[in-house]
């Protein structure tokens, strides 16, 4: 058994799409129709055989309070790996992707959090070799 | 209006003046970054639920301010109860 995709549950497909590929830089690997959505999946371009991570829509009924809540108490329920978290900072907030948490030192790691416009926070973390 | 009691009631736990420290390092936290920070900094398990609460207090005790903006929520640190006890007690020029 292996890990092949995460989701994360977003507002609007498209719009998803834009920012995970544009503001982000990932690619798209699958896009799939699939009733009124689709399988619409991206992966890293550094790893285009890796994880995919599915842009899932948000419509059942218990996704949108679910999604309030984590943001309210500034929750990333996704996180993504880079290997220079302040570079990274620096690249989105240039793009106006909007932080929540500058990159800021917890314990080995280094990590900031940002809006995926599509309704979730995101965190990027670095973690020191040990 | 918090009365001075309410300061020094919201100063008696140590985990409440752990948070006024890491809060005294950046304004503009998360809930999620406050817990984070006393985790990994301090080894405070508390659970999320309790570190609210402990926020809570302060901020009755208006030892902190919460904003909200948009869908988010902020805390920061307010210094203003501490100078009232400081200008109390101490001389300062």
């Amino acid at each position: 058994m292996r890990i092949y995709v995460t989701s994360v549950l977003v507002d609007d497909q498209a719009k998803a799409l834009a920012f995970y590929t544009e503001t982000l830089g990932f690619v798209k690997k699958n896009d799939v129709p699939l009733g009124e959505a689709s399988w619409l999946t991206v992966v890293s371009p550094d790893d285009r055989d890796g994880t995919e991570l599915l842009l899932e829509p948000d419509g059942h009924p218990a996704a949108k309070p679910f999604k309030a809540a984590l943001v309210a108490d500034g929750i990333p329920f996704t996180s993504f790996a880079v290997d220079n978290v302040d570079a990274e900072y620096e690249r989105l907030r240039a793009r106006g992707v909007r932080f929540t948490q500058p990159p800021t030192d917890m314990g080995p790691a280094r990590t900031a959090v940002f809006d995926d416009t599509c309704g979730n926070l995101i965190q990027v973390v670095h973690v020191a070799a040990p | 209006m918090a009365g001075v009691a309410d300061v020094f009631k919201a100063l008696a736990d140590p985990t409440r003046r752990t948070i006024l420290d890491e809060l005294a390092d950046r304004d503009d936290q998360t809930l999620f970054e406050i817990c984070s920070r006393l985790l990994t900094k301090h080894r405070l398990d508390s659970t999320r639920q309790a570190i609210s609460q402990h926020l809570d207090v302060l901020e009755a005790a208006r030892l902190i301010e919460v904003r909200r903006e948009g869908r988010y929520k902020f805390h920061s640190i307010n210094r203003a109860p501490l100078e009232h006890i400081a200008d109390r007690w101490l001389e300062r020029s």
